[in-house]
C-alpha cells in the first residue's frame, strides 16, 4: 500500500477517524529535506501496511492543517491515532530511526 | 589543516598480493561479498565529485550516498551564486542533483544507505551499513561532511520543530508576518536572514561579536536590508514558550546584562562541526576536530583511507573547495591502487 495524498476537507475522515494509526507526512515541493523523507515513508507504508496508514499533506495547499498542528518545521512525521496526535518526529530520519519512534504503533513485522 | 605524519606506511601485503587475485580469494571465503575498489561515504559535492573521478578511472566506486542526507547541505540551500560555470547562479538541491546524475552516467553506483560501522585499519576495509550488510572494499574516501551545531540550551530540542529551526528555506514559509530571529554571524546566518525577510515582518539578527566572518556582499545584503534589525555582542542564553517559541532570552558578551527578545521563531546558523563519529577512534583527527590529512593530499593516517570535503576542512567549507577536495580524494585513490596492482 503506498502513500497517499490527504487534503484539508479529507483530513478528518482519512485519519482522525482512520480505525487504525495514520503517519502524516507534513511536506511542500521547496523543502529538500522533505524529497528524502518521501521514500522512506513510502517503504515504511509498504512493509507496515497490516499496522499503519501512511499519508502525505502538502503544507503550502493545506496552510489549515498545519497551523492546527502547530507546524513550524518540514519536514514533520506526526503519528495520529484515536483522532489524536501520539508522536511527533521533526527532520529527514533514516527509517529505522523513523521505525524505532513509531514502533508502538507498527506491529511485530 | 595538515599534520605531520610519519612517512607513508609500507604496507605489509602478506604472500598474497593485492588485486584480483585476493579479491577473488577473499571473496570466495567469504561467499557472495565482492571486494571493491573503493567505496565512499558521504554524497556532497566531496562525495560525488570522488565519484565522478574514480568512476572515470574505471574504479566503479559505490557511494553511500545516505538514506536522508543525500546530496549534503546543500540539499537545504536556495540559490549558490558562486559555484564557477553558473552564470545565474543554479539552485542548490538542482546542483547536486546534476552531480549525482554526471556521477551516475559514468557508472557509479549510488545507493540511499547509511554507513552505520567502519573498519578502516586492516587491507581490506569493511564498511557495514544499517541493516547489517557488510561491503568490503581497498579503500575508502570519507565524505561525510558537517553537522549543524546547536545552541546547548535546555529547551532548544524541546521546541524543534515548534520555533526553532535549523533549515530557513524548509521552514521559513511557516513565518509569514512575523517576527523572528537568526543566530550567528556567518555567510550562511545572513543568507538564512536575508531569505526569511520574504516571509517575516522582522528578522533580528543576533551575533556575539561586533563584525560579523560574512563576506563582504553578505554582510552589505544585511545592513542595506530595512527588514534585518542587527544585535552585535549578544548571545542567546534562553529559549522560552509554553508549546511553541515565544521569548528568547540575550545576555550582552560586553556588559553582561540580559534582556528579553520577543520573536515566534529562532533560526540557528552558528555554523557546523566535522561528521567524525564513525571512524574519530581509528583515523587521526586534528585540534578542529577535522580529519587529519597529509599535506595537501587526502590521505589520512591509515592506508588506503582518504577524506574529502567539510569533514578535513576547518577553514573554508565551500561547494567548490569541497569538489576540489574529492577530485583530490578520487585522484589520490587511483595512485593507491595503482601502486597496490589493483
Amino acid at each position: 500500500m503506498s502513500t497517499i495524498d490527504v487534503t484539508t476537507s479529507e483530513f478528518e475522515a482519512e485519519v482522525l477517524n482512520s480505525d487504525k494509526p495514520v503517519i502524516v507526512d507534513f511536506w511542500a515541493e521547496w523543502c529538500g529535506p522533505c524529497r528524502m523523507v518521501g521514500p522512506v515513508l513510502e517503504a515504511i507504508s509498504d512493509e507496515h501496511a497490516d499496522s499503519v496508514k501512511v499519508v502525505k499533506v502538502n503544507v503550502d495547499d493545506n496552510q489549515e492543517i498545519a497551523a492546527k498542528y502547530g507546524i513550524t518545521s518540514i519536514p514533520a512525521v506526526y503519528l495520529f491515532n484515536d483522532g489524536k496526535v501520539q508522536k511527533q518526529s521533526i527532520g529527514a530520519k533514516p527509517k529505522a530511526a523513523l521505525e524505532k519512534e513509531f514502533a508502538d504503533y507498527l506491529g511485530s513485522e | 589543516m595538515s599534520t605531520d605524519f610519519t612517512p607513508a606506511l609500507k604496507l605489509d601485503l602478506g604472500a598474497t598480493p593485492p588485486g584480483q587475485t585476493q579479491s577473488a580469494a577473499s571473496a570466495e571465503a567469504a561467499g557472495e561479498s565482492e571486494i571493491h575498489d573503493v567505496v565512499i561515504v558521504g554524497s556532497g559535492p566531496a562525495g560525488y565529485t570522488a565519484a565522478i573521478y574514480t568512476a572515470r578511472a574505471h574504479l566503479n566506486p559505490v557511494v553511500l550516498a545516505g538514506s536522508v542526507t543525500a546530496g549534503g547541505d546543500l540539499m537545504n540551500t536556495t540559490e549558490v551564486e558562486n559555484y564557477p560555470g553558473f552564470t545565474d547562479g543554479i539552485m542548490g538541491p538542482e546542483l547536486m542533483s546534476t552531480m549525482e546524475a554526471q556521477a551516475e552516467r559514468f557508472g557509479a553506483d549510488i545507493r540511499y544507505e547509511d554507513a552505520i560501522k567502519l573498519d578502516l585499519a586492516g587491507e581490506i576495509k569493511e564498511i557495514t551499513v544499517e541493516g547489517g550488510q557488510v561491503l568490503r572494499a581497498k579503500a575508502v574516501i570519507l565524505a561525510t561532511g558537517s553537522a549543524y551545531r546547536e545552541l546547548g540550551l535546555e529547551d532548544e530540542k524541546r521546541l524543534s520543530g515548534h520555533g526553532v529551526s535549523w533549515c530557513a528555506t524548509c521552514d521559513g514559509f511557516f513565518f509569514k508576518g512575523q517576527n523572528i530571529a537568526v543566530v550567528g554571524g556567518g555567510d550562511s546566518a545572513i543568507e538564512e536572514a536575508t531569505f526569511l525577510t520574504k516571509f517575516a515582518d522582522k528578522v533580528t539578527l543576533i551575533h556575539r561579536r561586533d563584525e560579523f566572518r560574512a563576506s563582504e556582499i553578505m554582510q552589505k545584503r544585511a545592513f542595506d536590508d530595512p527588514k534585518i534589525e542587527i544585535l552585535w555582542n549578544k548571545q542567546v542564553i534562553g529559549i522560552s514558550g509554553e508549546a511553541k517559541v515565544e521569548e528568547l532570552s540575550l545576555e550582552d558578551t560586553v556588559t553582561g546584562e540580559v534582556s528579553p527578545l520577543a520573536v515566534t521563531g529562532l533560526f540557528v546558523a552558528i555554523g557546523s562541526d566535522p561528521r567524525t563519529a564513525l571512524f574519530k577512534d581509528q583515523v587521526e583527527i586534528t585540534p578542529d576536530g577535522t580529519v587529519a590529512v597529509q599535506g595537501r593530499s587526502s590521505k589520512t593516517s591509515l592506508p588506503g583511507v582518504f577524506a574529502a570535503g567539510d569533514v578535513l576542512d576547518p577553514t573554508y567549507r565551500q561547494a567548490i573547495t569541497a569538489a576540489g577536495s574529492g577530485c583530490v580524494a578520487a585522484i589520490d585513490v587511483e595512485h593507491y591502487l595503482a601502486g597496490h596492482g589493483a
